[in-house]
């Protein structure tokens, strides 16, 4: 079995610190505007808390890699142009894009910098992974959370180059990169701006009928007194369908694979990544600590390894509404 | 400018679709989009049967395009790619990066899945064979107008002009799911829904349309009112996007207002009419997607 890199979020650097300290073999991280896809109020990291934080993975031997995943306008276009050539400055280990401008001017400008293409690239197939390698030497993509298993396999069986598979975490029901269901509510995308349903679009609202979530003043969600009232993000609210009142895209759930690993590691992904950038440290440090320990029982026995209660406990505690999907990987949920 | 007609984004009878583009023959478009953009398994139309109707229509003096899939999962899904990028007659509406691969060398159109959001992107894929691309639906006038200024020669643009506008593409089936029906044995429930089922907030709001794996907006994307601002940025195609009625109506209004003979305000209230929802043009003016400043047909009668 060849070797799987676990990649895990850092919105910080104390969130950085703890993927470290608890097993992960790679970090990717961002700067702190719209360039990536996490452009949260208070997170991501100046040039210089990068720095700090690449010092702090490179003296344990571990890897950072930069999130530069969204599309940028020609009006901001010099600002993605600057982070590029930040990245190549800090010397990261690799730039994660999805932009074909972005791609070009770093392949162009920096040729020795490794290129990795972020699931927000939207490439799930290997002819799309064809081009990202002939044009600009792509050396990894993460594949959008769309395909079956067996699909994934066969992508990596004719992949020209290596494929990053999400393991864990929020998710997307949508192609990434290809869902503007945000900024038809909000004039905010994460391909525009970086956030999906960004809280500065997010009402709150007591009403008779319960706690109302709404987001661009569309009613996302109504709460029965009591009950937990999650974040509105516009995929996971209840609508009505043909008289019926449910979840009709999607139940608000996280993504975890971890009884899927022994399958994930056969198909021979280069990597797992979890999702989170936005969530604490204390969220990293669990999530990392868990599937370090469950990548190296899948390694050592993968014909035993079954996925340990207290593992799956911890996970769901982290979980949007405390639950848990295999997503498309898992047939019978598209 | 000239006038194109989008692929159908729905799961229409095949005698529907036969009868559709008879009308769409006589009527005033330029350029015709055609094939199966969303879901693999709507074969009701087969490749042979689109590559039949592109020779029908392309004899009539249309310009014909073969759309592509935006979302290629499977390995058949690849196979028919290979086979329409392949014809060797009719250039090719990439709308997937896999697409624009296959192209390498020969002219294809960019659809609006793929994103051109800068000039950069476009020169890159203008040296890969792009004719024309489609401005992503998300972008506004003033995005346009920059990519504009950096557009590489020979390179058209095009402009969703007029319909419901795709949002997301999903593996799951929308559609299926709302009949508790897995996606493997979804019955083409999409066949019901010739313009996309309706899907409303709790307080009754319109707000989207499932279509198969394809979220929409539920009210319908209508430029009429920025023709002349598009002829000002260099547009050199409008699109409208195919609905289950009247469309040949609303061909002939966007003709009508692009020629100097009809003003938008009356073509304005007569697209309303035929609209499943009510109009939005939120994108186009750099707001939210779904708000309205063009005025209704109905407050201009206040």
């Amino acid at each position: 079995m060849t070797s799987i890199e676990l990649v895990c979020p850092a919105g910080n650097l104390p969130s950085l610190k703890a993927a470290i300290d608890n097993g992960a073999d790679a970090v990717y991280l961002g700067f702190r505007d719209d360039t990536n896809a996490r452009h949260f109020a208070g997170l991501n990291f100046s040039p210089a808390k990068m720095r700090q934080g690449i010092e702090y993975a490179r003296q344990r031997g571990r890897r950072v890699f930069l999130a530069l995943n969204t599309y940028p306008q020609p009006e901001g276009w010099q600002r993605w142009q600057s982070a590029v050539d930040n990245a190549a400055e800090l010397g990261v280990d690799a730039l994660i894009a999805a932009d074909i401008g972005v791609l070009d001017y770093a392949s162009d400008k920096h040729p020795d910098l490794n290129l990795h293409l972020s699931v927000q690239g939207s490439a799930t197939n290997y002819e799309a992974l064809q081009f990202y390698r002939d044009n600009f030497g792509v050396k990894r993509a993460v594949l959008p959370r769309v395909l079956s298993i067996s699909q994934v396999k066969h992508v990596i069986e004719n992949s020209p180059l290596q494929v990053e598979v999400f393991g864990f975490g929020s998710l997307c029901v949508m192609v990434e990169g290809r869902c503007i269901l945000s900024s038809y509510a909000t004039g905010r995308s994460p391909n525009t701006y970086g956030a999906c349903s960004p809280a500065s679009h997010v009402e709150w609202r007591e009403t008779d009928q319960g706690l109302e979530t709404r987001l661009g003043g569309v009613l996302i969600e109504r709460h029965a007194e009591g009950e937990n009232a999650g974040y509105p993000t516009l995929c996971k609210g209840s609508f009505c369908v043909g008289g019926n009142t449910y979840h009709a895209l999607e139940e608000p759930t996280s993504l975890n694979t971890l009884e899927l690993l022994p399958l994930l590691l056969q198909t021979g992904v280069s990597a797992i990544k979890i999702e989170g950038r936005q969530r604490s440290p204390v969220y990293v440090a669990q999530v990392t600590r868990v599937w370090r320990q469950a990548i190296d029982a899948c390694k050592r026995d993968p014909d035993a390894y079954t996925p340990r209660a207290e593992w799956m406990q911890e996970l769901a505690k982290v979980s949007e509404g405390s639950q848990t999907t295999l997503g498309a990987y898992h047939r019978p949920w598209q | 400018m000239k006038l194109s007609l989008g692929p159908i984004l729905y799961y229409w009878p095949k005698q529907q679709v036969l009868d559709f583009y008879a009308g769409v023959a006589e009527s005033p478009v330029d350029i015709v989009y055609l094939g199966e953009t969303i879901c693999s398994k709507r074969t009701l139309m087969r490749t042979e049967d689109w590559l039949q109707l592109a020779d029908k229509l392309a004899d009539t003096g249309k310009e014909v395009v073969l759309s592509t899939l935006a979302l290629l999962e499977a390995d058949s899904e690849l196979k028919r790619l290979r086979r329409i990028c392949s014809n060797g007659i009719y250039p090719v509406e990439a709308n997937d990066m896999g697409a624009v691969q296959l192209m390498q060398g020969k002219p294809f159109v960019s659809g609006h899945s793929v994103n051109v959001y800068n000039d950069r992107t476009l020169a890159l894929l203008a040296r890969q064979g792009l004719k024309r691309w489609v401005l992503p639906v998300e972008l506004s006038h003033k995005t346009l107008a920059d990519i504009q200024a950096g557009r590489p020669d020979g390179v058209e643009t095009e402009v969703f002009a007029y319909g419901r506008l795709p949002l997301a593409y999903s593996a799951r089936c929308f559609t299926a799911r709302a009949h508790n029906l897995p996606k493997d044995d979804c019955q083409y429930r999409c066949l019901d829904y010739p313009d996309g089922l309706q899907l409303k907030a709790q307080d009754d709001t319109r707000f989207l349309a499932l279509n198969g794996i394809q979220t929409q907006s539920a009210h319908t994307f209508n430029l009429l009112s920025e023709l002349e601002q598009m002829r000002r940025l260099g547009v050199d195609v409008v699109r409208i996007s195919p609905q289950s009625h009247k469309t040949e109506k609303v061909i002939e209004i966007f003709s009508k207002v692009m020629a100097g003979e009809l003003d938008s305000s009356t073509g304005n209230a007569l697209l309303e009419k035929m609209m499943p929802t009510g109009p939005c043009d939120g994108y186009w003016h750099g707001d939210a997607g779904m708000a309205q400043r063009a005025r209704t047909a109905a407050e201009q009668m206040v």
